[in-house]
């Protein structure tokens, strides 16, 4: 049987797209996602935040935990709002609540400055529409980033309903001051998305996220919302408290306390 | 047949060295873009997509359009639009070759794009959409080459192609209806979260798409030898006033359902696009220009079909092009990010680097289809002479 370089190659192309198509068919049956790698955690665990918006207020002017959080996860300080990286940050009350404002609402209710940062939603949108897996959700319910295998699409951020994701637009160790990077926890490359996340590297050391260590007033409660004898459930208890949009149904983690 | 593309007269070379020349502020600027980060772009943590995404999506209608000429063709047996098929085809290939381009040219981490096929992820419609890309570029070259080589060897088409061309059309419904659902399933963005959009995608893409398709075969006819025909290229501009008229009433259906429902969350990208939001509003007259050549453009293809001389139906086709062009390639994406999550707005234009990659890859659009049409009509030509 005689094959000339025409025939070769044909043979060759279509050889080569079965074997990706094939293995990529093996891979999407088999479910072998990172979900499932990583789903060895205490499935009775779901860590959750509680903010006390009064004990927050009470210093208008504190971002203790802000530049906790900042300095322990080499977040750079970017002065253009267009480029800012965001792990955890101040709103005002009228803008994160928008369903919770009337027009006799107080001036200084409206104007309140809230704590937000990535909900870690029960149902997250972000997870659903990464392409590659790079955004997952714990056993425990947090959701994390692999920032080596982000291809920077920003599919997450047109899906995040809190606007909670923020995108390396340039390299972060340009802006980064040398000595005041955090050996302990990695930089990122530009092209990556990035969030808040729970402090997962403290959370599985038995210690608490750094926003909660650093707040002075004690106004952020964390702790595991799925055992009733929690401190965090203790204090939900009987209250009355708010999450944002929560009528989109991504069941957010964060509650805030009025 | 490749070798056609290297003879040719001096309207031919002129043509491709202007794309090629078209394309090179396009490199020097994509080069800046990879050392600098997106940062060299309009797009910012609010508007985290902007005019290469838009791009993507507009160019995804023109690529499935391609079934406007298959369907009547292949499935009616309406003989007259034989002509158009071939071309038809490859102005999808290309189409879908600056979806691609755009796509990539997107990415903040360009290098990694196979992690898309080495982490296949189902539950993405990113991950749908690659695939049904992938796919129809595959079909659509396939399918074309192999009609065009039987055509030059004066050979019945292999009956092998037939399943592939049945295939081929719900495949075209398939990638615009997927890109739909990229912005259709989200929850937090009120302006895409409407179930009408796949409709209105392929609406708009069946005005869209065979507009552009006449006019490229109106120039051919113009400046070649070859003519696909005044009659078939009206029956395909009849096509467009269907599509056209579906998608201006999806517009009013659009309007009807977020205002008069009274959802804030659903009125405000739409006061923001066409009316302008707590004095932000700089995408406002690119809209309502869009209106206006909508409407002027259906008005002229209504009024050019009785005629004979064809300057009407060019300006009106444009018209049309350029009203959903407005509308898909700029207006959609970015209004859906206004207002941002907090109820603020975060305006949007486009950085000259993403004006001048933009370009580029439209110049390596038409640098492929003009080489595909080359030998389209080279054979053609031969053939009927």
């Amino acid at each position: 049987m005689q094959i000339n370089r025409r025939d070769f190659l044909k043979k060759a192309g279509i050889a080569g797209v079965s074997l990706i198509a094939g293995g990529m068919l093996y891979k999407v049956f088999k479910g072998d996602d990172i979900i499932s790698v990583t789903d060895q955690s205490n499935v009775n665990t779901r860590w959750a935040m509680l903010i006390d918006m009064k004990k927050c207020a009470g210093k208008p002017d504190c971002s203790d935990c802000i530049s906790a959080c900042n300095k322990g996860h080499n977040v750079p300080a970017i002065a253009d709002i267009r480029r800012e990286i965001k792990w955890i940050w101040k709103a005002d009350f009228e803008s994160v609540f928008p369903e919770n404002t009337n027009e006799y609402t107080d001036a200084s209710v409206r104007s309140q400055n809230v704590i937000v940062a990535c909900n870690h939603c029960e149902n997250p949108p972000c997870v659903r529409v990464c392409p590659v897996g790079a955004t997952w959700k714990r056993a425990d319910g947090i959701v994390m980033m692999d920032h080596h295998r982000c291809i920077g699409c920003r599919y997450c951020m047109a899906a995040c309903p809190y606007g909670s994701r923020s995108f390396n637009w340039k390299d972060p160790r340009r802006i980064l001051s040398r000595n005041d990077i955090n050996a302990e926890y990695p930089v990122r490359t530009k092209g990556v998305v990035e969030k808040c996340n729970f402090c997962a590297e403290r959370i599985d050391t038995g210690k608490q996220p750094l926003c909660v260590e650093a707040c002075t007033e004690r106004a952020i409660l964390f702790g595991n919302i799925a055992d009733s004898g929690s401190e965090i459930r203790r204090a939900l208890k009987g209250k009355h408290v708010l999450r944002r949009k929560a009528e989109l149904g991504t069941n957010p983690e964060i509650y805030y306390l009025i | 047949m490749l070798e056609k593309v290297l003879t040719g007269k001096k309207h031919y070379w002129m043509l491709i060295g202007g794309l090629l020349a078209l394309m090179i502020p396009g490199i020097f600027f994509y080069v800046k873009q990879i050392q600098e980060g997106l940062a060299v772009t309009g797009m910012s943590r609010d508007v985290s997509w902007g005019l290469y995404i838009s791009q993507f999506t507009f160019l995804v209608g023109v690529a499935a359009s391609a079934v406007v000429v298959v369907i009547p063709y292949y499935l009616h047996n309406i003989k007259q639009f034989g002509r158009l098929v071939i071309l038809g085809e490859f102005l999808a290939v290309s189409a879908v070759f600056m979806c691609l381009l755009f796509i990539f040219a997107d990415m903040g981490q360009p290098f990694r794009i196979l992690n898309v096929l080495l982490y296949p992820s189902p539950n993405s419609l990113m991950f749908w959409d690659t695939v049904a890309l992938l796919g129809y570029l595959v079909l659509n070259l396939v399918i074309a080459w192999t009609a065009l080589s039987a055509e030059y060897k004066g050979v019945p088409v292999p009956g092998w192609i037939t399943p592939l061309i049945y295939l081929s059309i719900p495949w075209a419904i398939s990638i615009h209806t997927v890109t739909a659902f990229l912005y259709a399933g989200l929850p937090g963005r009120p302006l895409w979260l409407t179930s009408i959009m796949g409709a209105r995608f392929i609406a708009s893409a069946f005005a869209s798409g065979p507009s552009l398709l006449i006019l490229l075969c109106l120039i051919v006819r113009k400046y070649t030898s070859f003519d696909p025909g005044i009659p078939q290229l009206k029956a395909v501009a009849r096509i467009v006033i269907y599509a056209l008229i579906i998608n201006l009433f999806f517009i009013i259906l659009e309007f009807f359902t977020a205002y008069y429902s009274g959802i804030p969350s659903h009125r405000h990208s739409l006061e923001y696009l066409y009316f302008g939001l707590t004095g932000n509003g700089s995408l406002v007259w690119f809209m309502r220009i869009s209106l206006v050549l909508g409407v002027a453009g259906l008005a002229g293809l209504l009024f050019q079909s009785k005629r004979e001389n064809t300057t009407l139906l060019t300006v009106s086709l444009i018209a049309v092009f350029f009203s959903v062009w407005l509308d898909k390639g700029l207006g959609l994406v970015v209004g859906g990010f206004i207002p941002t999550p907090f109820e603020s707005i975060t305006e949007y234009s486009p950085a000259i680097t993403e004006i001048a990659v933009s370009l580029s890859i439209f110049a390596v659009g038409f640098l492929i289809l003009t080489m595909l049409y080359k030998i389209v009509i080279t054979i053609r030509v031969s053939n009927e002479g």
